[in-house]
């Protein structure tokens, strides 16, 4: 029985589509998403894996289909057909990917923006304690004044929010441990916690060469840059520990520069405050929660001795955090 | 079938075995010594980033930072990244154009040979000092230094890294110059520009990029070691400076850089494919101006290696849309290719066995490609394994199984001796399986989160690891054929005669290897390059007429 080979092209091309379509949504590539706008970046993903799937069966079956029909016969010295192009073929070629580029482009800008990635609050002057500069060397910055108003690029408050920021965290980076700064109980953590739903706002800071701030759950990063303060919104809206990776080569233990970010239950969360907070009338000097106890954390202990907050004796055994 | 004219040479100018092997130790001019003497250099500087990467993967093999120093490691990554860049990648391109351009145009040398055999000698003492850097330790910081942290490690190593680069870096330029001015100014008569090779046209774009973008890197690096050693602060926030504008200066530069690693061995496979289909390539024109294309959008999408730094969102939605429309130029080429083969008829030695694998990986590489100009997908896997699976498919993938291509179908040529089609055969499946087995895990890696540059990573990363690492080391067994084989054809290969393939392009038309001045007379084109599949009565596409009588 012979099949027209059209027929057997159509076949194969939807077998392709539908192939594609399926592993585009069900590739198990990606970690879980713990935020909306990590289940919108995953959404961008899976369409650009459906069309990458598409493509490379395209690609691959090609070649394997002239591996075996046009392999020369043995002792066949004739050259092929003289074809040089076919205008029609290349037009659509040419067209076919532009569409698809445009598009993916488009919806990208969609999805960034829906991330707050235009967000003017992530280009406002964000009023920390300029380290080193001077009012008078400000002036003669440059031409743009960027520095003068400590512009903080990065992920801002999405477009559409109407919710206000609910927690604003300074973050220090320093080599080789993050440092969390929570101004409303004065607590300074080497762990981050949130309560779930509400959104967050990090303000991030490096003390000494360039690290970079990635929650992989989240989808989100953003560098942090000396001399400058860089920032980074998001609402979790998953209970749970996710990992804090520092991602930009930062010194020879960069691979150990880790931490957790806890998104906890508003009771949880506030609960976690209060344990953690200082005791003004008690004078007591902060109570220092450090990162869980792994093998990363022993970096956190000499920088904060040199943030001059140094633990008595007494409170070295009070170093696990209370969650 | 095509049969390329026989030459009667009356007035043979020399004997090609006039070359003796102290030649090619010499400061020597003709661009066939200094091609090989590129050649040669790269492929060293080839194992010697390999014996890095394999450092590398074996402390990977495990989550712990246990076989050598999480310093050290950072050393071996930074030289890994070095040298396979400024010392096998783009100095090998250079060694194919050096080699094929006069003879593809009909010259007899490059326009200014005593510049380019200047060009060759700086690369050894630059790849020499790079080397000696592990001596006062190696830098740590990257193939890309980033300050503060470039500026705070290993200094006298890191003084070391600028020094050679900006050596490799003047060689690279000098070479470009070289290019343009043969290919625009020394074609053979009748071939108009449309007659040139793919491989010339290809070049014309890298070398433009090299000479526009070259400086900035110089710029880059010079700014870099004054902060360094001299105490400025360009880059330096506690003095005033910003460290995001070096990743400007420096990616200006690099960015058009893996363009011009990849467009020599994008002309190369436009050579390979047709001669090994028997088939013309599909859409000359369209390959030959999406080489332009390449090169021009090259020049404006370098912020999309900052997509998480200091820039403001309008600035990196700007280079996304840039480094979109890049991949349309970049696609049509790799239909073309495969318009090429289909229909054809494919001799599967090792030449089009690599030719072919160039497509499939480098396909791979273009799509992981598309998804990371997508800001949103990128800000989530920047600086991830996901980035190193990306550019190991395009610069391994595509630019060294492109370099192999071309190896294999011009070593006839070059040497005047056939490889050994078993070996040959060998090392691409060693190589092929070793590339995907090494590479395709990394993209899942990155999504996970797994970061890079690391010596020390989170448990559950390691199964994936280990199948890299297996794959590493499968890529080193696979230069064991390609090594053997090319000491087995240089002494005990079968001649290859002039046009083992019945090419059509004038390189071809001469001895292998050629004469000193290339051709015993001056080649008059009066066809194309690519015109397979023509009635065989018709004329032969070269003439070769008495220089004399013209």
């Amino acid at each position: 029985m012979n099949i027209p080979s059209n027929i057997i092209t159509l076949v194969l091309g939807i077998a392709l589509t539908l192939v594609s379509l399926w592993y585009g949504q069900n590739h198990g590539l990606m970690p879980i998403a713990a935020s909306d706008e990590a289940e919108a970046i995953d959404g961008i993903f899976d369409v650009m894996m459906t069309i990458g799937t598409g493509l490379f069966l395209l690609v691959q079956g090609i070649l394997i289909f002239c591996l075996v029909r046009f392999r020369r016969r043995k002792g066949d010295t004739q050259d092929g057909p003289p074809i040089e192009g076919n205008v029609p073929l290349e037009i659509l070629w040419t067209a076919i990917p532009a569409v698809v580029v445009f598009l993916l482009a488009i919806y990208s800008f969609e999805v960034y923006n829906s991330m707050g990635g235009l967000d003017p609050h992530a280009s406002h002057d964000v009023g920390l304690h300029a380290h080193h500069s001077t009012s008078t060397n400000q002036k003669n910055m440059l031409a743009l004044d960027l520095s003068s108003k400590n512009l903080a690029y990065g992920l801002g408050l999405p477009s559409e929010s109407q919710d206000p920021v609910n927690l604003k965290v300074k973050v220090n980076a320093m080599q080789y441990a993050w440092i969390f700064n929570y101004p409303q109980g004065s607590i300074v953590s080497g762990e981050l916690h949130v309560p779930v739903g509400k959104t967050v706002e990090l303000d991030m800071e490096a003390n000494d060469v360039i690290h970079a701030f990635w929650l992989p759950e989240f989808r989100i990063k953003q560098d942090v840059i000396p001399g400058r303060v860089t920032e980074l919104v998001f609402t979790a809206n998953k209970v749970g520990q996710y990992p804090i990776v520092c991602a930009e080569l930062c010194g020879a233990y960069h691979g150990g520069m880790k931490s957790v970010l806890y998104v906890q239950t508003p009771e949880d969360f506030q609960q976690w405050l209060k344990d953690n907070s200082v005791e003004e009338s008690s004078g007591e000097t902060q109570k220092i929660s450090s990162a869980a106890a792994s093998a990363e954390s022993q970096f956190i202990v000499p920088h904060i001795k040199s943030l001059g907050l140094l633990p008595e004796p007494e409170q070295l055994d009070q170093l696990h955090s209370k969650h | 079938m095509t049969t390329p004219l026989e030459v009667s040479n009356p007035h043979q100018i020399d004997n090609p075995r006039e070359r003796k092997w102290q030649d090619y130790f010499t400061f020597n001019t003709d661009h066939k010594v200094i091609g090989i003497q590129y050649l040669v250099t790269s492929f060293i500087f080839y194992f010697v980033g390999g014996f890095f990467a394999e450092l590398m993967r074996t402390e990977l093999a495990t989550p712990a930072s246990d076989f050598i120093s999480p310093e050290f490691y950072n050393q071996a990554l930074t030289l890994h990244g070095t040298i396979m860049i400024f010392l096998w990648i783009v100095p090998a391109g250079a060694g194919f154009a050096n080699y094929l351009i006069p003879l593809m145009v009909g010259a007899e040398d490059m326009a200014f040979p005593r510049l380019n055999a200047i060009a060759f000698w700086l690369t050894p003492p630059g790849g020499i000092l790079l080397l000696s850097s592990l001596l006062v330790g190696a830098p740590q910081a990257g193939w890309t230094s980033y300050p503060p942290l470039s500026l705070l490690t290993g200094k006298w190593g890191q003084e070391i890294w600028i020094m050679s680069l900006l050596i490799v870096g003047t060689s690279s330029i000098l070479g470009a110059i070289n290019f343009i001015t043969t290919m625009l100014k020394m074609r053979a008569p009748g071939m108009d520009i449309n007659k040139m090779p793919l491989f010339c046209w290809s070049m014309l774009a890298a070398s433009a990029l090299i000479l526009l973008s070259t400086p900035a890197l110089a710029a880059a690096l010079i700014l870099l070691s004054f902060d360094l050693i001299a105490g400025t602060n360009f880059f330096n926030p506690n003095g005033g400076g910003d460290p995001v504008v070096y990743q400007h200066l420096f990616w200006f530069y690099s960015h058009p850089a893996v363009y011009i690693m990849i467009l020599p061995f994008f002309g190369a496979i436009s050579d390979v494919i047709p001669v090994h289909s028997r088939k013309p390539i599909f859409g000359y024109r369209a390959i030959a101006y999406s080489s332009l294309a390449i090169s021009f959008l090259g020049l404006i999408v370098w912020a999309h290696h900052m997509y998480t730094s200091g820039t403001p969102g309008w600035l990196r939605l700007f280079f996304m849309a840039t480094t979109m429309l890049i991949a349309v130029p970049t696609g049509i080429k790799v239909f073309s290719w495969c318009a090429t083969m289909w229909g054809g008829k494919i001799s599967l030695n090792s030449a089009m066995l690599f030719a072919m694998g160039f497509v499939s990986s480098f396909v791979i590489g273009g799509i992981t490609g598309v998804m990371l100009a997508s800001l949103p997908l990128d800000i989530h896997v920047h600086d991830t394994y996901f980035v190193v699976g990306h550019f190991h498919y395009v610069l391994f993938g595509g630019s060294v199984l492109g370099l192999f291509a071309g190896f294999y179908h011009w070593f006839p040529k070059i040497t005047g001796r056939m490889f050994n089609e078993s070996l040959g055969r060998a090392h691409f499946i060693l190589t092929f399986i070793g590339l995907n087995l090494t590479f395709m895990p990394m993209h899942e890696l990155g999504l996970l989160g797994m970061n890079r540059r690391i010596a020390l990573y989170d448990q559950q990363f390691q199964s994936l690891n280990q199948l890299c690492t297996w794959g590493a080391y499968l890529l080193a067994i696979s230069t064991a054929p390609l090594v053997v084989g090319i000491f087995l054809a240089l002494f005990r290969g079968e001649k290859a005669g002039d046009n083992p393939w019945n090419a059509l392009t004038l390189e071809w038309q001469t001895s292998s290897p050629p004469p000193i001045l290339n051709f015993n007379n001056t080649p008059i084109v009066t066809r194309g390059p690519y015109d397979y599949g023509h009635n065989p009565t018709e004329a032969e596409s070269v003439v070769l007429t008495d220089a004399q009588s013209l």
